[in-house]
């Protein structure tokens, strides 16, 4: 474990070039001028397009299956069916793990007999053209017996509730316990007791799910597909029943993820079809395909149970998490457990406990979303922690200020995080921020909202996380960079390109990120967990430091100075308070080259590894470390319409060290327009398991009309566990935006809404006291 | 199969194509410029929107035989050579563009937006791009970038 930041050190005097500058990315251009070819935008020669037929019910038995009709048509190449397939599985594991057991999550790939969910595939077609695949799912035949199904948690944990798969709908159980509860308690001048709820969410990504397979003249399944994880291909190869090194995917630019792209989505069908065919297969979800063929995030139901002083110390912190994990299980165990992690949030709780349960339901299945639980979790213990100052009649920040986690103090599970905990800063900076409260009028009022968060960034370190990148210098002074990390619209290839820069000394223009193929580049991890930069890019430094070194030395001898004293920058090298040492960045290479000095380096990044946390505890090191924040909001409540307008949003973040401010700003301010979106309007809603929301016109992503300018309060504490001392702040924009929204409209109307999302018929209802 | 023919950025073409083809099908598909994307069937995502006879349209509500003798502009066809259109190059300046996808069509209609309000201002943006969403940046340098592009515009 490293020492824990000590905020009043000196910060190294660090002088820096590249990182930390608002660049133009890397990706810009292209994308500007529409030249960026994305996954969907590729085709080939007597390239077949394929679909998939889906279930109409999201519980029933498959008594019958007749594709005959659908094969005889002229230009359907292929149908499949589960009966086609050998008795393989569909893994739903997390990828790249080493020497870990796999949770039993294993999904079929067609619908064999049990149906669990609205939208499980029954059947693929692979057709000459788009037209003759629709044709042909219109010609399969199937009855489907409605089967018994259970549609929320609490039903799905009661006994006689009908069983999703295997022998009981539990799906996972985490517990934290830590401290004296019970004494924490009898020590508390109150107790407050809520339930929170959130609801399903979709990405909703503007690009849906597409991909394009070939059969190579190698026997490789080769698939170019918009993913956040390229190494999805052992998992891929399995499930066709092929060597892993038969499965190569290559990514392309991807047009959005936030979690939505972290499961395999059309890869398994792509890489049957093309198989079964020998000819390339091209399949791209409709936005109904994808609304119904990616899973959501979790709903939660969150209760909390805060025992607190009349000096607002909380003493004790009893929290029960229920998450919806739908049919298949996919990643909800290790959401919930960042939901049991982060339970408390950013205070230090002595006596804490923690139950946390996922249950399998008919729903669809949940799985990764931007927040991954840690947003669930922020949702109630900020919104709590505002119902606590008003039961003991103390304002909102001092109740924060008096519980704040410090830095060098302990997490809910007992690990001292190694970086600056500046969440008081934040939330402070962000609250004056707000400026002069905008004044009521007429059946408008105003309220205003605070939340504070910690969210990890990098995966758990249980699973023992590596990424890979390679650094090379050619003849001509350029650089190359060479990671499979996946560019999911953040810039995380731009980032590369400038750590690299910045240590090798030369300028953006001159450096090209080759990215995403899971063959050729090194393997970089996936692009989830806010861990793209943090870990690939520690590794394109370290790689980078190398080929520097060695670069360095040779011009130290060139020069007859000490290395020390090399100066690399602006695609120049040069002797310090030398002028006449100098040559130009490319003739160093040259001269490396002749001699055979290693141009390129290749290097290994990997987090801390640890065992798994304590089971009945949850004591240990769950992640390397946390980012810290805050966002406060002001809204405006009509009381007639019960209409929430935002009016101002503020995010102040620790991000540690900016390596492009211009993409910080740009995450922050997308987090807080899907931060507003979970808050206010988006809700996937299942009635009885079927989807009654499956396109963007009933599913309400908000517009440029509805979002406000975020203003975005950057500081950098340099204290991070990335490159440079940079944080994550993927997941963390978006975390403490919707509480925030929740605790100003509650402080407009002074009634709470306790589940997700203030609709404007809940505000009203609230208004008039109907429940 | 009735026969189109229309000009795309500049050039005549004239193409078969099924009376219920869109002209988005007919321009990514036959015609290879995808730089036009589709985000959703329903029309609401704005990811598609071309210029037809100087009007900004999404090319997923108009079929390929109604833009018969029309001249269309892709967002392949707004740059001048390698001089990007001032509004390509105020969303590469301002960070107006994280994934991308809804880029071109954000630029389309922006450029549009400009052409038809000599004195845009903030809200005009944001009621202009109603029709086009995003999912990565919350507009806020989409905003910024169309109102530096439709000063450049001006220039």
């Amino acid at each position: 474990m490293s020492a824990p930041f000590d905020p009043n050190r000196n910060l190294a005097n660090v002088s820096l070039r590249h990182v930390g500058k608002p660049l133009v990315r890397t990706d810009a251009p292209g994308k500007a001028t529409g030249r960026t070819p994305y996954a969907g935008d590729y085709v080939m020669p007597g390239m077949l397009h394929a679909k998939v037929l889906r279930s109409p019910m999201p519980s029933a038995r498959l008594v019958r299956l007749d594709v005959s009709k659908a094969r005889a048509l002229e230009g359907v190449a292929l149908v499949l069916t589960a009966r086609d397939l050998p008795d393989r599985l569909a893994p739903t594991d997390i990828p790249g793990q080493t020497g870990q057991t796999r949770l039993k999550t294993d999904q079929q790939i067609l619908v064999r007999e049990r149906v669990r969910y609205h939208g499980e595939p029954l059947a693929l077609i692979a057709a000459e053209s788009v037209d003759v695949a629709e044709k042909a799912m219109s010609l399969i035949d199937y009855d489907l017996e409605p089967w018994p199904g259970v549609f929320d948690p609490e039903s799905a944990m009661r006994p006689g509730a009908p069983v999703v798969q295997g022998t009981d709908n539990i799906v996972a159980r985490h517990a934290i316990g830590k401290g004296d509860i019970d004494a924490g308690f009898a020590a508390a001048d109150m107790v407050v007791e809520r339930t929170y709820r959130t609801q399903f969410i979709e990405h909703a990504f503007l690009e849906p799910e597409v991909g394009l397979a070939w059969v190579d003249e190698n026997d490789v399944v080769n698939i170019r597909v918009s993913t956040q994880v390229i190494e999805h291909f052992r998992f891929i190869a399995d499930a066709i029943g092929v060597p892993h090194n038969k499965v190569r995917i290559m990514g392309a630019l991807v047009g959005g993820g936030f979690g939505g792209k972290e499961d395999i989505t059309v890869e398994i069908y792509l890489a049957l079809l093309a198989k079964h065919t020998g000819r390339p297969v091209r399949l791209e979800f409709t936005r109904e395909d994808s609304f119904v063929g990616h899973g959501k995030r979790h709903p939660f139901i969150l209760t909390y149970k805060t025992g607190v002083k009349r000096n607002g110390k909380i003493t004790a912190l009893d929290v029960r998490l229920v998450s919806d994990a739908g049919a298949y299980v996919f990643l909800s165990p290790y959401v919930l457990l960042y939901g049991a992690i982060a339970a408390p949030g950013p205070y230090l709780i002595e006596n804490l406990k923690v139950d946390a349960v996922s249950v399998a339901t008919n729903n669809m299945y949940t799985s990764a979303f931007r927040g991954f639980g840690s947003a669930q979790a922020c949702v109630a213990y900020e919104q709590q922690m505002d119902e606590v100052a008003q039961a003991i009649g103390i304002d909102r920040l001092d109740l924060r200020r008096r519980n704040y986690l410090k830095t060098g103090e302990p997490t809910a599970t007992g690990y001292r995080v190694p970086s600056a905990v500046w969440t008081e800063r934040c939330a402070d900076i962000a609250w004056q921020a707000l400026g002069e409260k905008t004044p009521a009028k007429g059946a408008i009022r105003i309220g205003r909202g605070l939340a504070a968060y910690q969210q990890s960034y990098g995966r758990l370190t249980f699973l023992h996380d590596t990424s890979e990148a390679w650094v090379g210098v050619e003849v001509d002074g350029t650089v190359i960079v060479r990671s499979g990390v996946t560019d999911i619209g953040a810039g995380q290839a731009s980032a590369l390109a400038q750590i690299a820069i910045e240590v090798l000394g030369v300028n953006m223009e001159n450096v090209v990120v080759y990215n995403s193929d899971s063959a050729v580049t090194p393997l970089a991890g996936t692009t989830t967990a806010t861990r793209a930069l943090y870990m690939t890019g520690n590794a394109a430094r370290v790689a980078a430091e190398a080929v520097r070194g060695r670069l360095v030395a040779r011009a130290a001898k060139a020069f007859g100075v000490p290395v020390d004293d090399v100066v690399l920058a602006d695609n120049k090298v040069s002797a310090l308070d030398r002028p006449d040492k100098a040559m130009s960045f490319a003739d160093l290479v040259r001269l490396c080259a002749t001699e055979g000095i290693q141009r390129s380096e290749l290097a290994m990044f990997r987090a801390p590894f640890t065992d798994r946390l304590d089971p009945a505890t949850g004591q240990g090191q769950a992640f390397a470390d946390f980012t810290y924040g805050a966002h406060a909001i002001e809204v405006a409540v009509d009381t007639e319409t019960g209409e929430v307008t935002v009016l101002k949003s503020v995010a102040c973040h620790d991000v540690g060290q900016c390596i492009n401010p211009a993409a910080v700003e740009g995450q922050i301010e997308g987090g807080a327009a899907q931060g507003q979106g979970y808050a206010l309007s988006e809700e996937m809603i299942y009635r009885e398991g079927r989807l009654m929301t499956p396109s963007l016109s009933e599913y309400l992503i908000p517009t440029a009309m509805d979002v406000p300018v975020v203003k975005s309060i950057i500081l950098e504490s340099r204290s991070g566990v990335g490159p440079f001392g940079a944080k994550g702040i993927g997941e963390p924009a978006l975390t403490p935006v919707a509480p925030a929204i929740a605790n100003a409209v509650a402080d407009a109307i002074g009634r709470r809404i306790h589940d997700l999302p203030i609709t404007p018929e809940k505000v009203v209802r609230a208004l008039h006291g109907i429940d | 199969m009735p026969t189109v023919n229309l000009t795309v950025n500049g050039k005549a073409v004239s193409a078969n194509v099924e009376a219920r083809t869109l002209l988005v099908n007919l321009l990514r598909e036959q015609l290879g410029l995808t730089g036009t994307h589709v985000g959703c069937d329903t029309s609401q995502c704005g990811a598609c929107v071309v210029h037809v006879d100087g009007k900004s349209v999404k090319a997923c509500t108009l079929l390929a035989v109604q833009a018969n003798g029309s001249k269309v502009t892709t967002i392949e066809g707004l740059a001048s050579g390698d001089k990007l259109h001032p509004m390509q190059e105020a969303f590469r300046e301002h960070h107006g563009l994280q994934c991308g996808f809804c880029t071109p069509g954000m630029v389309m209609s922006a450029v549009c937006l400009a052409q038809n309000h000599p004195n845009l201002t903030e809200k005009d943006v944001r009621e202009g791009l109603e029709g086009n969403l995003c999912r990565c940046t919350g507009y806020h340098n989409i905003v910024q970038a169309v109102l530096a592009g439709a000063q450049a515009m001006r220039r």
